[in-house]
């Protein structure tokens, strides 16, 4: 380190003198600020970013450990998350995730970019567009109005798939929505019971899903790793 | 997805064969080496060390990656690859402890720009390894760490000495392995290796269940490689560098910020050149400490907590910040509100996730750092106007100068101490160090001028890193070809304690090093802070039960040197540097004396603190 010299000896020196120097009030200080973002607060530049809701697909080799890999990166960088779903693609060894999260912006590209850098991670992004997400629910609700249960059943064009004295179970998919009102209906009944797999999703019409990925090509390798 | 079952399972206890008979060590009480028989019971034999085995697939994968030197404690589980490692080329130092085993290879590996190897038994050798390997991810070292496993029928059965290491490990590796084969082991190995050092550096793990290294295998492993789309494209793109070159161009306040990555990305010479073409005044970080030589005149030396003055008010009032590998950690930028606050960042980093993660980047440029400046320097056509900005710069090193008082009737200064040694050596000594005072004392009394010479855990902040960091950059710089290096540890009396048993390791490999042991009888950063901010009450920080270090390393058989006046200085660390092993010198320096300046946690780097009634 440049610049440094052993002071002299002064016995009467404070013990507390430190080092010379203006104080830190004494200082010239800039005017400028950044946000906890690290953005500087800027006319130009917006000051704070909103939450929002996106539906993150990853594709990834089916190895032991991937989905732990995912969930250790989302709960260890404490990533706002409200669901995710796992299971297998047209091609073989390969799997599909997918994330639906509520994060600002910066917060989503982080997700995407830490995805990415795991090891098995063949491809991760945002699904473009309006994506088209789907969640399927079990619900066991009380079965002493069987008429009405199965009117509201009808309704959401669900499937009745048990029914006894005590309780009626069905089954619902739809998006989130769709399931939020149906909720609500079946609230009526008393729900005893409820299963959700959460949001899975898929990019609409030619657009592919995870970047990169070739739409509708099963049995062939997807696309390289992106790392 | 196959997440639940990690590991093929017998699940027919019947057709697993019963204990071996033949497990010679079978004790049973929890100290013998391998186990107390059933989880050996995997059916196979020994090597006799003529057929290839997995184990020697192991160690022929590593010979063929170039590995020559391995660090690490034997036991059970990783018996075989210790009898393959028997007949081979690679250096075996044995330590002490797993966890100093894994900070010797880490810097090794920092010194000698190659991964460092650290191996391991199950359980608890798995488990000692785990706060060097948390070391080296957090300072993004290149490192291999080799485990072994109880054999794979067992596993998820609480076999003996079974832990989860793949679990364990998961947050803190780049990307770890369970072995599942005898033939593909070294292929997997080679992969591991490779992979700890492309792109963005960081520790690898290969876990190895005793079943796949014993087994017999007909395959050789190929020649190491990265897997694929893990070794990134090095340069940036060429609209995004154009853009960054127009801004410093422009620039009236330029500041560089070199970060580690450009001592891993050997980058250290373009940096140089790069500041000195555009007369930019140059700030590191600690990590980043060597990339850029202290002693010349554009050095305002590191940036953040306890970094000078000048370098904190340059970062504060620049307008454009030059970043290259730097990941803006928090004891650099101090709160994020007040760093750097009117700078456009041009941020260079070879991992992606590094932009905008913790200081929004304006000009990302993700790539390597030599390619990357070396595009810049293409890319610049002006210079920026500068001279009045490179004048405050240097006022500013007049204004804050680094100093320190030794009065007569105060003991003797810590700061002194580095600066004799410094004195006493030369350019290309190796420093290591412990975590607390005496490690920033270490960084800024010496004037650091060479890239791989200053060796610390940053990121973590491990104490009891200095000791086997030294031995690992004494093996690396004698591997080097370089045994009249020095290596000085600068220590302190509580983290020389927590790895202090390494001594046995140096005395038996009669490796030069030096220990400075900056004996303050507390731990003293933590009295710093309960001074500052907790009204002095010195809550389990005093140490003023310390042992006799000088005797103690006697008693290891090294030199010892007892330290407490001025003039005991140069005679002492004469005689160190002139003995042919390891020494210890116990400077029993002033208690009272604190680290200066400081930026407290969260504060504004201009507002650093000269003095404790500043805080
Ligand atoms: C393994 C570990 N435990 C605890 C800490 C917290 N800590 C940070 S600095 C410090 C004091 C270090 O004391 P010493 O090694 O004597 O050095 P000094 O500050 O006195 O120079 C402590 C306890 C740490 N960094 N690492």
């Amino acid at each position: 380190m440049s610049g440094h010299t052993s002071g002299s000896t002064d016995g009467d020196e404070e013990r507390t003198a430190g080092m010379p120097g203006p104080a830190p009030e004494d200082r010239p200080h800039p005017e400028g600020r950044r946000n906890l973002e690290g953005t500087r607060i800027d006319p130009v530049v917006e000051a704070e970013h909103d939450t929002r809701r996106a539906v993150i697909s990853a594709l990834v080799e089916d190895e032991p450990g991937v989905l732990a890999r995912v969930s250790g990166l989302v709960s260890r960088r404490q990533f706002n998350i409200e669901s995710l779903t796992v299971g297998p693609t047209t091609v073989e060894g390969h799997s599909r995730i997918t994330m639906v999260v509520e994060e600002t912006d910066p917060g989503i590209d982080q997700i995407e970019k830490q995805t990415a850098k795991l090891k098995p991670v063949i491809s991760v992004g945002e699904v473009s567009g309006n994506a088209i997400t789907s969640e399927l629910v079990l619900l066991k609700v009380q079965g002493d109005e069987p008429d009405k249960v199965h009117a509201v059943t009808e309704m959401y064009d669900g499937t009745t798939l048990d029914a006894d004295s005590e309780t009626i179970t069905v089954e619902l998919t739809g998006d989130e929505t769709t399931i939020d009102d149906a909720l609500d209906a079946f609230d009526q009944f008393g729900i005893i019971e409820i299963a959700r797999t959460g949001q899975t999703a898929l990019a609409q019409g030619t657009v592919p899903t995870a970047p990169g990925e070739k739409p509708g090509t099963a049995g062939e390798p997807t696309t390289p790793n992106t790392n | 997805m196959s997440d639940s079952a990690a590991h093929q399972r017998d699940d027919d206890p019947e057709e697993t064969e019963p204990p071996s008979a033949s497990d010679a060590d079978g004790s049973g009480d929890g100290s013998d080496p391998t186990t107390t028989g059933t989880p050996d019971a995997d059916g196979t034999e020994p090597t006799d060390g003529t057929n290839a085995t997995g184990a020697t697939s192991v160690v022929s994968a590593l010979e063929a990656a170039g590995a020559e030197t391995a660090f690490g404690v034997q036991g059970g589980a990783i018996m075989p690859v210790y009898d393959a490692l028997y007949s081979s080329s690679i250096r075996h130092v044995t330590m002490a402890h797993e966890q100093g085993a894994a900070h010797a290879a880490d810097a090794y590996g920092v010194v000698a720009g190659e991964p460092g190897l650290c191996l391991a038994t199950s359980g608890p050798g798995a488990t000692n390894l785990v706060t060097g390997i948390a070391d080296a991810d957090m300072d993004s070292d290149s490192m291999l760490a080799l485990t072994g496993q109880v054999p794979t029928e067992f596993v998820g059965n609480d076999a003996f000495q079974e832990t989860d290491t793949v679990g364990v490990t998961r947050p803190i590796t780049k990307h770890n392995y369970f072995a599942g084969d005898a033939d593909s082991v070294g292929d997997v190995v080679g992969e591991a290796f490779e992979l700890s050092r492309v792109g963005r550096p960081g520790p690898t793990l290969v876990d190895l269940p005793k079943d796949v290294t014993q087994e017999e295998t007909d395959e050789t492993p190929g020649p190491a490689e990265a897997p694929p789309g893990t070794d990134p494209n090095p340069e940036a793109r060429a609209d995004a560098v154009e853009a960054a070159a127009r801004a410093i161009e422009r620039a009236d306040r330029p500041v560089c910020l070199f970060g580690g990555g450009v001592i891993k990305g050997e980058a250290s010479d373009a940096a140089r050149s790069f500041a000195r073409t555009y007369e930019i005044p140059v700030t590191t970080t600690m990590p980043g400490i060597g990339s850029f030589p202290e002693d010349d005149d554009l050095c305002l030396s590191w940036a953040g907590m306890h970094g000078t003055g000048y370098a904190n008010m340059a970062i504060t009032h620049t307008d454009c910040l030059i970043a290259v590998g730097t990941r803006f950690d928090d004891r650099l930028t101090g709160g994020i509100d007040t760093f750097a606050p009117e700078a456009e960042v041009v941020h260079i980093d070879i991992d992606p996730a590094e932009i905008s993660k913790n200081v929004h980047a304006d000009y990302p440029l993700v790539g390597d750092a030599e390619t990357v400046l070396e595009q810049l320097t293409a890319a610049i056509r002006t210079v920026p106007d500068a001279d009045e900005w490179r004048e405050q710069c240097l006022e500013w090193q007049e204004t804050y100068p680094m100093t320190y008082a030794t009065p007569d009737d105060e003991p003797l200064k810590p700061q002194f101490v580095v600066e004799a040694f410094d004195e006493a050596t030369d350019d290309d000594t190796i420093v290591t160090t412990g975590v607390g005072q005496h490690q920033m004392w270490a960084s800024q009394f010496w004037t650091y001028t060479e890239p791989r010479t200053w060796v610390s855990s940053h990121g973590l902040g491990t104490m009891g890193y200095g000791l086997p960091a030294a031995i690992g950059a004494r093996v690396a710089a004698d591997t080097m070809g370089d045994p009249d290096r020095d290596v000085i540890c600068f220590d302190g009396d509580g983290s020389f304690l927590m790895t202090l048993q390494e001594l046995s390791v140096a005395v038996r490999e009669d490796l030069d090093i030096t220990v400075a042991v900056l004996n303050n009888e507390y731990i003293g950063m933590v009295r710093q802070w309960q001074d500052a901010f907790y009204e002095g009450r010195h809550m389990a920080s005093e140490y003023n039960w310390m042992p006799e270090f000088d005797k103690l390393a006697e008693a290891f058989g090294a030199l010892g040197i007892r330290v407490d006046g001025y003039d005991e200085v140069a005679p002492a660390v004469e005689e160190a540097l002139a003995y042919d092993g390891p020494a210890v010198i116990d400077f029993h320096v002033d208690p009272e004396e604190n680290v200066l300046p400081m930026v407290p946690s969260g504060g504004a780097n201009g507002q650093f603190a000269l003095s404790e009634d500043q805080l």
